[in-house]
């Protein structure tokens, strides 16, 4: 027993309950064909979920700063990416795969650019006055939420809103009897490059070693002279614009979004931040991955209990490890 | 915060009292004086629709107070006890018909269900932060609001339940008749089922204020103070903060499911809107704001101003919305339908600004004197 859970950890101990919950779902399912498709559409999912949750989590690891108008972030990325991708409408359609790219670049950029500026604003007017109270904060950024959603609903009113997805994207291949919609291939390798990128400016450079340092003991970060605040403020900033990224490739993914795009992605991102652990990436994307698997598997098997599923997988995993996966922060 | 809950007891100890702990008790004894006697003050049956739902509200806020005020414990899930409170009457109402029995078993059903789902979560998740705890609470919320929309044989979907109130309180029922047969007048106010289903929430309402009342004076509510203020130090006197903390996000469980079932035998109608939707929360968490954390008495400032001004304001806009038609975004901006915003605006600043509430702001000047 002891010798099977060493080699289980020397292999990457939780790093493998992805693949320990498709291997299930390849023996729950049966078909491998149906089982390859929606373990890309889980995979794809849950790097979009990624791309949200990150920035959660980040900020709440450096800051101790819980966000719960971070969902605000999703949803106008998601809006605006729509809205952008309407008025480059001609590029979208067009056959050129150079426009196509061009439109989906300034698309996402547009989202990505406001939520840059959003979550300057948010950070230094909403979130700084109630540092180090957390019940304030939550009341606060929750109150945030409101007036964001609201904002959404006066300037795209209450309908849904159709999402053109370039030409490039549209469509899927066929590999033997599995069909591997591209939209989903795309959607994976731009979480992972995110992922690939965040985890080297984190483990790499200098600002992410202030920025793990800070995580670690802020006041000693403070003493030895670097501004803290900046770097606040800056994960905050690339927080909010990964959080609309994620956002606006999730409304490209569903081509139809409703201004309650963002409390729904919520829900998923809090379990997805509770399973994987506040403050770690590499959690956050356990935990994406694990929820959008598990999601899809879910939902082909059981439709019925797709939502309540991923309610069922945290409850699990917070017996289990109450602090999640792989938690960054003690608390 | 810390002397948001003292100053309600502190100054009613007090032989001096401000000109704002008048000004609170006269405001709060006139809104419970027009609740006791609604029927009588108001003909039109919208105000007394309002009035029933201030009651009801009265309770669900002050049982949430009990754990955002005192305690220190966020929690999102209110509106899903609640909810299970009314979609336990309102299930056994339309499976058993319309009876005192089938209350009875409904309301147990529920409150059991919300009590067992707060333990759960409780023990759960309740060792953690603040923080952590609001997140599973809100996730739990939303997981039993899709479950409500899905189990549509039981909970009737997004269309919700109709079912009869017991014999009791249809309008047909004569309390007292007078010598001619018919339906005696009080004041010119028939006395029907009518009336009886206003007194019976009423009266159920002032009862569970009345156990919210004790439960705050009593040592119990001092520990929760406590634990809220210093949780290490509660815990080292030997105070189990966990238990406490469990215990009292069960009590305020219970009290909302209560108050649900008795709001789902007023309505005779259950559904996500009425009982269960994230709205409903908002509404709780912007009146236990505006009229104070921590003082159970703000409860009633704040669920009144709140609900008279989801009554009113949506009229006010209309105006102004026609008033500046012509103008690009706002006519939007003031649309009835987008209230919501600038009560959040308004409940934004009130916490940046007046973290005590109205109650807590006007009777607490004294104190600092």
């Amino acid at each position: 027993m002891e010798r099977l859970q060493q080699t289980v950890a020397r292999m990457g101990g939780v790093n493998l309950l992805p693949v320990a919950v498709a291997l299930a779902a390849l023996i729950a399912i049966g078909a491998p064909a149906t089982w390859v498709t929606l373990t890309v559409a889980g995979l794809a999912m849950g790097m979009m979920i990624f791309l949200m949750a990150s920035g959660l989590s980040l900020v709440f690891g450096l800051m101790d700063v819980l966000n719960f108008g971070h969902s605000a972030f999703i949803s106008f990325g998601a809006f605006i990416a729509a809205s952008t991708l309407a008025l480059l409408s001609g590029w979208v359609a067009a056959d050129s795969l150079l426009y196509n790219l061009l439109a989906l670049g300034i698309a996402i950029s547009a989202a990505g650019l406001f939520g840059l500026v959003a979550g300057w604003f948010f950070e230094v007017v909403i979130v700084k006055p109630v540092y180090q109270d957390h019940l304030r904060q939550i009341l606060i950024t929750m109150g945030a939420l409101i007036v964001a959603e609201q904002l959404i609903l006066a300037i795209w009113g209450g309908s849904p809103l159709s999402v053109p997805r370039p030409a490039f994207l549209q469509g899927s291949w066929l590999i033997g009897d599995t069909t591997i919609e591209i939209y989903r291939v795309f959607a994976f390798l731009l979480g992972f490059v995110a992922f690939l990128g965040l985890r080297y400016t984190l483990k790499s450079t200098r600002i992410g070693l202030l920025i793990r340092a800070g995580v670690e003991n802020r006041e000693m970060v403070e003493s030895l002279g670097f501004r803290i605040d900046r770097l606040f403020a800056g994960v905050f900033m690339v927080g909010s614009a990964l959080a609309a990224i994620g956002g606006a490739m999730w409304a490209g993914y569903e081509t139809l979004i409703t201004p309650d795009l963002g409390a729904e992605m919520m829900v998923l991102v809090f379990i997805v931040v509770i399973i994987g652990g506040l403050g770690s990436i590499e959690g956050s994307l356990l935990g994406a991955l694990l929820v959008g698997l598990t999601g899809n598997y879910v939902g082909f098997l059981a439709p019925k209990l797709a939502l309540a599923s991923n309610m069922i997988l945290m409850m699990v995993i917070l017996l289990w490890r109450p602090q999640g996966l792989r938690p960054a922060v003690r608390t | 915060m810390s002397m948001v809950s003292e100053t309600a007891t502190a100054a009613a100890g007090r032989n001096t009292r401000s000109a704002g702990w008048w000004i609170v008790a006269l405001a709060i004894g006139g809104i419970l004086f027009a609740l006791a006697f609604a029927p009588f003050l108001f003909d039109n049956v919208r105000s007394q629709q309002v009035a029933a739902r201030i009651c009801i509200f009265i309770v669900l806020v002050a049982s949430y107070d009990l754990l955002i005020g005192y305690t220190g414990i966020v929690s999102f899930a209110h509106t899903m006890f609640f909810g299970l409170g009314a979609y336990g009457a309102a299930i056994a109402l339309r499976g058993m018909g319309p009876g005192w029995d089938a209350v009875a078993v409904g309301t147990l059903a529920g409150v059991g269900a919300a009590a067992l789902l707060a333990i759960l979560i409780g023990l759960l998740s309740l060792r953690v932060k603040a923080i952590f705890f609001a997140m599973v609470t809100l996730a739990a919320a939303s997981v039993m609001l899709v479950l409500a929309s899905q189990l549509s044989g039981l909970t009737g979907g997004e269309d919700g339940i109709t079912y009869r109130a017991p014999d009791l309180f249809k309008p047909a029922t004569k309390l007292w008749l007078d010598a001619d047969g018919k339906v005696a007048t009080l004041w010119g106010v028939k006395l029907n089922g009518k009336l009886a289903a206003y007194y019976f929430v009423v009266l159920s309402c002032a009862l569970l204020f009345a156990v919210i009342l004790r439960v705050v004076a009593s040592p119990l509510g001092t520990v929760l103070e406590a634990i809220r203020e210093n949780e290490m130090r509660a815990e080292a006197i030997g105070y189990r903060v966990v238990a406490y903390r469990t215990g009292v996000f069960c009590l305020a469980a219970v009290l909302a499911a209560l108050a649900g079932s008795v709001w789902a035998v007023w309505l005779k109608y259950t559904g996500p809107d009425t009982a269960l939707s994230f709205a409903i929360m908002i509404d709780i968490l912007l009146m236990v704001v505006i009229g104070g954390m921590g003082t159970v008495w703000g409860a009633v400032l704040g669920v009144t101003l709140m609900s008279l001004a989801q009554f009113y304001l949506k009229d006010l806009m209309e105006v102004a919305a026609h008033a500046t038609g012509d103008l690009p975004l706002l006519p939007e901006l003031l649309d009835p339908d987008r209230w919501l915003l600038w009560l959040g605006i308004l409940f934004i600043l009130l916490v940046y600004f007046f973290p005590k509430g109205l109650v807590g702001t006007l009777a607490g000047k004294e104190r600092r004197a």
